[in-house]
């Protein structure tokens, strides 16, 4: 394998010091544990899992908002500190979940889009309002809007104004943070299909982070499953989805409702009870709500076990 | 469609008055549902599918008028009864389940209190028997160690647990009716599973007849026994699940449908279908179909004029004047009565 | 390349968030009323010379307690009448209104800036930043502002500069708070996490994505401390720790008319009327400016 990873985590963990009531001593909480993963490029690295997961903070520390609490992420070949914040941003950008937040609302579209530019003075004002407006056209916004306003603009418009944000630069890598959970579906297939053109036309890379398992199947070429801060399963799309090993991708999988009338709603068995990331389970994280549990599963951690089709960790696998 | 459905709406319009105008947030909405069978309807935002199931319930906004040719629920004219009646009416008969349950719950009550307030207030139970009720219910929805949960305060549960407890809270009085407006939208997806599949087997059991409102398809494939479909705060099409997937007569139905990712059908990595344009503005004077606009196969004659939901089968029907699939019968048939 | 048909609707001019806000103040009968009474009293602070031929502190002692014009012995060359030293009435309320704006306006500047850098340090940073500016506000809300107002005039005198900047000092904890908790709102928005992520600096994130946003909210608490400011100096003048005689101020004429309460009463009535008027306006536009920049209504 002599291609050189875009981007590699190498055991990397956040924790946040948490006060739980006022006269309580700090908890720790540990929001990511030991993360490893790899991003070559061309890859659409699904990052999947549930609320409380920690994809979030593992997306904050790749954009470089929030530091490690331990561990390495490598960029292109050298150590993250190696490289300045601006070489960083100009690798990595995010496009994020929700449209009514992400623009500011006193700002005209194509002031939004240019602040990467303006930031990194990248050329004089009529170059970066050229550059803009080529953008724009990219993602499919007429030039007229350019000296509008966000709250003039659809939900759809607005996640495309987003994107069209995070190319400006034209980074390597996009982290897309659920970006289109909050958008209706009929728009949500427009920026699904542009994500798609723009990957082919651009050569991008993205980080997926999405729980919507049926666009992930869609759309990726790589699967990670991510269970309170660690990571239990990795693989290609096809075979994550043809065969998933861990009992977590499997209830995952199960609960995906694709339209099948008739099929009813499958009982996946997993239980009730969420885990408290203050006070996780001993053992294997997962263990009270798997439904192959076993004795060793309470007292001791999973290996994580690597082959030929991806890493999975869980005993059942040993 | 049917000879004694237990809810009948015809001719529903709702107009919420606003200070830049009137929104015609409901056209002229007419459906049935038959006893103990699960009504899903279905639409995007601004398709005023949830203001419709304010206009059943009686929950609406001041701002709003609301005008019905029927308003029907197990033989009960809605329409007639005043506020008190109704809330009476909701209190007994209805169970209502809303996507956000920690707006819905009472902070700072224990779950057990607000439970058996249920009881206490709307079947006359004694308090006793009413928190071994809330124990029972608590258990039966699947909540975990139900006799210590019974004393916690909502803010200590997760998002789940809470959407548990609001269907075990809503269905201790056993009501007839129920009616669900994304009550798992906000959950992920594996909880919602759980939620979705407790809720339809609940049904099944206790035999209640429910109208769940979403904007996901395939909730709507596996809950549902019949569907509706709104659009621009009009019904587009009405029909049974299967054929409604099948085949589906609105063109927007059919966008729809091919918008969504399919695993094992839709090709990985290709274009998904799409449907272009954005959501209508729904003030002024509206004239012939909501979607006419980014309709596909749209004539001159969908954009004025009024077009009435026709039946094209026994239990379809379609407010379209040239539907696809058996579009030529169907507008043959319009081109004769106009 | 996409879906450019996507956006049909040209968006409307009128949509733009400064059109919409200025939309709502003109209907708002708060905003108009007070923002009208506000221009009116500017305009004629600012055009006295012309409005009056009188020079405020010119004294004539042969025409000394002359009663306004639509009382008996009144005159119309004093519409006002003069006050006990035979300065024109009017020519004293003009130029007094100078002195109440100027103080009212610089000190809400003044208390403005201190409190709004506070409170936006105290939001975006949180943490002990957040403890330490919660501290100050809890310490500057214990001190009675008057009384502080008129130890600290008393030693070091009184004087227009002194009074501004010790009501700067004084009335700066309404900005802190509002600020501050506009700001942590703000700060869970995704564009401040996309402005990091795009390289911005601090600095450049306070000034350029936070401000403009907490500015709505600065307004109002602008508005309603330049009140408390006028009627403060209007106390310290009244007490003659404030502005110093002879220059006119509507604390002073008061201080001055009130020996003659009983038998020439407009020597305080009218620079009182003056001071309702003002103030009262003052809070009509702020009440109203709150309504329309209310989030509900954004």
């Amino acid at each position: 394998m002599t291609t050189k990873a875009l981007l590699e985590l190498q055991e990397v963990t956040r924790s946040f010091a948490v006060r739980d009531g006022f006269f309580a001593p700090k908890k720790l909480l540990q929001a990511v544990r030991g993360v490893s993963l790899k991003l070559m490029p061309g890859d659409v690295l699904a990052l999947v899992g549930e609320s409380g997961c920690g994809k979030t903070t593992l997306a904050k520390m790749l954009l470089g908002t929030l530091p490690t609490s331990y561990g390495e992420i490598i960029r292109g070949g050298s150590g993250a500190s190696a490289r300045t914040r601006k070489e960083r941003t100009r690798q990595i950008q995010a496009v994020f979940q929700d449209p009514y937040s992400s623009l500011n609302p006193r700002k005209t579209i194509g002031s939004i889009i240019s602040l990467p530019l303006r930031v990194h003075r990248q050329g004089t004002a009529a170059e970066i309002r050229k550059n803009v407006v080529e953008i724009m056209d990219l993602v499919g916004l007429p030039p007229r809007f350019y000296d509008s306003y966000p709250n003039q603009l659809s939900g759809g418009q607005r996640q495309r104004v987003a994107i069209a944000r995070a190319l400006v630069l034209h980074p390597e890598i996009i982290i897309c943070d659920e970006p289109t959970s909050a958008l209706d579906v009929s728009v949500q297939s427009q920026i699904l299909n542009l994500l798609i053109d723009l990957r082919a036309e651009l050569g991008l890379s993205y980080l997926f982070i999405s729980h919507n398992l049926a666009v992930v199947e869609h759309l990726a070429t790589k699967v990670a499953v991510m269970y309170l801060g660690r990571i239990v399963e990795t693989g290609d799309a096809r075979t994550i989805f043809a065969d998933p090993r861990h009992p977590y991708t499997r209830a995952l999988l199960a609960s995906v409702l694709s339209p099948d009338p008739g099929a009813g709603v499958p009982d996946i068995q997993i239980g009730a009870s969420f885990p408290n990331p203050l006070a996780p389970p001993t053992g294997c994280a997962f263990h009270p709500r798997c439904p192959l549990a076993q004795a060793s599963c309470k007292t001791e951690m999973p290996p994580n076990i690597q082959d030929a089709s991806g890493s999975v960790e869980c005993h059942l696998y040993k | 469609m049917t000879v004694d459905p237990f809810v009948n709406v015809e001719g529903l319009s709702i107009d919420i008055t606003t200070a830049r105008g009137t929104i015609h947030a409901v056209r002229d909405v007419s459906f049935t549902v038959e006893r103990g069978k699960t009504l899903c309807i279905v639409g995007e935002s601004g398709s005023g599918k949830s203001i419709t199931s304010l206009g059943l319930m009686g929950l609406l906004p001041g701002s709003a008028t609301r005008r019905a040719a029927r308003l029907e629920l197990g033989g009960t004219d809605l329409m007639a009864l005043g506020p008190r009646a109704m809330a009476d009416v909701r209190g007994s008969h209805m169970a209502m389940i809303f996507q956000e349950p920690m707006t819905s719950l009472n902070p700072s009550l224990t779950i057990g209190e607000q439970m058996a307030e249920m009881l206490t207030r709307h079947r006359g139970a004694s308090r006793k028997l009413a928190f071994e009720k809330a124990a029972f219910w608590l258990q039966k929805v699947g909540i975990p160690a139900a006799a210590t949960r019974i004393d916690q305060f909502p803010h200590q549960l997760s998002g789940g647990l809470r959407q548990r407890v609001m269907i075990a809270m809503m269905l201790m009085c056993e009501p007839e009716f129920i009616i669900a407006d994304e009550p798992t939208t906000a959950l992920d997806v594996s909880i919602q599973a759980q939620i979705l599949h407790l809720l339809s087997s609940l049904q099944r059991e206790l035999g209640m007849t429910m109208i769940f409102i979403t904007h996901d398809l395939g909730v709507v494939s596996r809950i549902a026994d019949d569907v509706a479909v709104m659009y621009g705060g009009q019904l587009v099409e009405t029909a049974p699940t299967a054929d409604l997937f099948a085949r589906p007569q609105h063109p927007y139905t059919r966008g729809l449908i091919d918008c969504i990712p399919i695993p094992g059908k839709t090709k990985p990595g290709a274009h998904l279908g799409s449907i272009p344009g954005t959501i209508p503005s729904l003030m002024g004077a509206l004239e012939g179909c909501a979607f006419a606009p980014r309709c596909a196969y749209a004539i001159t004659e969908c954009r004025s004029g009024k077009l009435e939901l026709t039946p094209n089968s026994a239990n379809q029907s379609v407010r379209c004047l040239h539907p696809i699939g058996g579009a030529q019968s169907l507008a043959v048939t319009m081109e004769e009565t106009e | 390349m996409s879906d450019v048909s996507e956006s049909f609707e040209i968006p409307k001019r009128e949509a733009e968030p400064w059109r919409l806000l200025v939309g709502r103040m003109l209907h708002h009968k708060g905003v108009m009323i007070g923002g009208l009474i506000l221009v009116v009293v500017v305009l004629a602070a600012v055009f006295a010379p012309f409005i009056t031929q009188y020079d405020p502190l010119q004294q004539s002692l042969s025409g000394r307690l002359q009663p306004p014009f639509w009382m008996e012995r009144g005159s119309a060359d004093h519409v006002l009448g003069t006050d006990h030293l035979g300065r024109d009435y009017l020519a004293r309320l003009l130029y007094g209104a100078r002195v109440s704006l100027l103080i009212g306006f610089t000190t809400a500047l003044i208390s403005g800036s201190i409190g709004t850098f506070l409170g936006v340090l105290a939001g975006y940073f949180g943490g002990r930043t957040d403890s330490v500016v919660m501290f100050l506000v809890t310490v500057k809300l214990s001190i009675p502002t008057i009384l502080v107002a008129l130890a600290v005039v008393q030693l070091v005198g009184g004087s227009l500069q002194i009074v501004i900047l010790v009501l700067g000092l004084l009335l700066w904890h309404q900005f802190a708070v509002v600020t501050r908790a506009t700001t942590m709102q703000i700060r869970g928005m995704d564009y401040i996490t996309a402005a990091e992520t795009v390289g911005c600096s601090t600095f450049r994130i306070l000034l350029t994505e936070v401000l403009p946003n907490v500015l709505n909210q600065i307004i109002v608490v602008l508005t309603l401390t330049m009140a408390s400011a006028i009627l403060i100096e209007a106390a310290l003048s009244f007490l003659g720790v404030g502005v110093q005689p002879p220059t006119p101020s509507w604390g002073i004429m008061i201080a001055e008319g009130k020996q003659h309460l009983f038998f020439k009463p407009w020597l305080v009535m009218i620079p009182g009327v003056a001071l309702l008027v003002v103030v009262l306006a003052i809070n009509l536009l702020g009440d109203g400016m709150r309504d329309v920049t209310a989030p509900e209504k954004r």
